[in-house]
């Protein structure tokens, strides 16, 4: 089921000297509890797209629609902690700032604390926190408002190979548990395969869809097992020839 | 603990008395020379007044009820001058970050006005306002008021865009994004901006006692250079060191009792 249909999407960015064109006339649909994978180099046009998809930016033409009201959970490649805020206060910001700290809410906070291991820090700063703990403590913020549809912004890419493989997993065991649809925006393909559904190649700017991939590994095993499987080499290396590497 | 983080604890433990000590000496040596030269008249007392002759005139002016009368009337004004211009600074750096484009007309303006030496408008005030306290808190803000705003502001605009973002697409309102994110990120610049403001208060406070007043330790520099009483000058001077010395003493004792209650990223 179609849960966001993204129709005819184009965005020109302009500057005194120059017209960028950043977007051009993008068309795909996100379904229902699927992990839609989106992959270019930089300067693609990603993150004004996912910009587009949470309304920061609006774009010049096109339009978005969905089937349902959507809750937009957003996690980006910095965790964006508040560094005043100790872990349970980070983790409640989201309600806090909807205002909706209802006792069902809070008590799902510190189900999520629990369940990923942050209980016990809860009253601890992010500062005494690993980069892998740090990024948890972002998904569960994420996690907090029940949201329907996951933005993950290139959530990985500042932490190390270890722990990004470990809160790859992570992530994608709590995205498969609660069914979440979920876009991940990426430049690493590997990362991509190895946690999507589908995924979408697009061209170096102005940016188009070059192709549209079903990622056939079976949806039970962990990314980590997932890089193991011959499809995944095999869809890596065709992704790597659709991408316009910048030499 | 093991014998290398013991001698490790140890020689910070030297080097931390070892400049404690020298600051000490140096200080010691200084007045010790300086009384002893006076005393021998190799300097001309008169002029370079002693350390005695600074105790001696600081006794007679406790005698006289006099030194807590101006230490009083200056510190009253510097702590005015300083709350004002933290309020003041604080709503205009505010104002400039909710609507940049009043920054942005206003900014060549403020650029002038901050690079005019203020003490040239000093005629002009005491005209305007008369020669009393008003015309002092008033050349104190022109002294502190812009740097608190530029400090304050430029804090404000260094808020992580990534944060920002967030708060955005969390829906958030103008007021929390201003409250619970633009302000604690600001923190830093803050305190800057007291540290700042209050030796600029001083300085301010100073040169208006300096123009116009009855009272205060600008006024007790004033009288005793004009009296030609350099004691009571040096007095002034030493006073002020003490009140500067214990007002910035004082933003710094708030700035760890904050950074307690609100820990800051390592990097």
């Amino acid at each position: 089921m179609i849960l966001i249909n993204v129709s005819n999407i184009s965005k020109t960015y302009h500057t005194p000297t120059k017209e960028v064109i950043a977007l051009d006339d993008l068309n795909f649909t996100i379904n229902e509890g699927e992990i839609l994978g989106i992959v270019g180099t930089s300067g693609c046009g990603k993150s004004t797209l996912l910009n587009i998809l949470t309304n920061l930016e609006k774009s010049d033409r096109g339009s978005i629609t969905s089937s349902k009201s959507i809750v937009i959970g957003y996690m980006m490649q910095n965790d964006a902690l508040l560094p005043w805020l100790n872990v349970y206060d980070n983790a409640i910001l989201g309600l806090k700032l909807k205002k909706i700290t209802t006792k069902d809410n809070l008590a799902y906070v510190d189900n999520l604390l629990k369940k990923y291991g942050l209980y016990e820090f809860k009253n601890e700063y992010p500062n005494s926190l690993s980069g892998g703990m740090r990024q948890r403590v972002a998904l569960i913020r994420t996690l907090a408002i029940r949201p329907n549809i996951l933005l993950l912004d290139e959530p990985f890419s500042k932490l190390d190979i270890d722990s990004r493989i470990t809160i790859s997993d992570d992530v994608y065991k709590i995205i498969k548990e609660l069914g979440i649809t979920t876009v991940l925006i990426s430049h690493d393909i590997a990362e991509s395969i190895s946690l999507s559904d589908r995924i979408i190649v697009l061209t170096k700017r102005p940016g188009k869809i070059k192709n549209i991939y079903e990622v056939n590994i079976n949806e039970e095993t962990i990314p980590s097992k997932r890089r193991n499987s011959e499809y995944f080499l095999e869809l890596y290396q065709t992704i790597w020839g659709d991408i316009d590497h910048v030499s | 603990m093991s014998p290398e983080q013991k001698k490790y604890l140890a020689n910070i433990r030297k080097k931390d008395l070892l400049v404690k000590f020298a600051q000490i000496f140096l200080l010691v040596t200084f007045i010790i020379s300086w009384e002893l030269l006076a005393r021998y008249e190799i300097i001309d007392s008169f002029i370079f007044s002693s350390p005695s002759e600074i105790i001696k005139t600081l006794i007679n002016l406790y005698n006289d009820n006099n030194l807590f009368k101006h230490i009083y009337t200056t510190s009253i004004e510097v702590i005015i001058a300083f709350s004002a211009s933290l309020i003041i600074g604080f709503l205009i750096a505010l104002l400039f970050y909710i609507f940049p484009l009043i920054k942005r007309i206003l900014d060549p303006f403020i650029t002038m006005i901050n690079s005019l030496p203020k003490v040239a408008l000093g005629p002009l005030i005491i005209i305007w306002m008369g020669a009393n306290v008003k015309s002092i808190i008033f050349m104190a803000l022109l002294i502190n008021l812009i740097v608190t705003i530029i400090t304050i502001h430029n804090g404000m605009l260094a808020t992580d865009a990534d944060k920002i973002k967030l708060f955005k697409v969390l829906g958030a309102s103008k007021k929390d994004m201003i409250t619970k994110l633009i302000i604690p990120s600001a923190k830093n610049e803050i305190i800057s901006a007291l540290k700042l403001d209050i030796s600029m208060s001083l300085i301010g406070v100073i040169m208006g006692e300096f123009l116009s007043c009855k009272q205060g330790i600008g006024y007790l520099i004033l009288y005793g250079t004009q009296v030609f009483n350099l004691s009571l000058v040096m007095c002034g001077i030493f006073i002020l060191l003490l009140l500067s010395f214990i007002f910035y003493e004082s933003i710094n004792i708030l700035d760890k009792k904050l950074a307690k209650s609100t820990i800051q990223p390592l990097d």
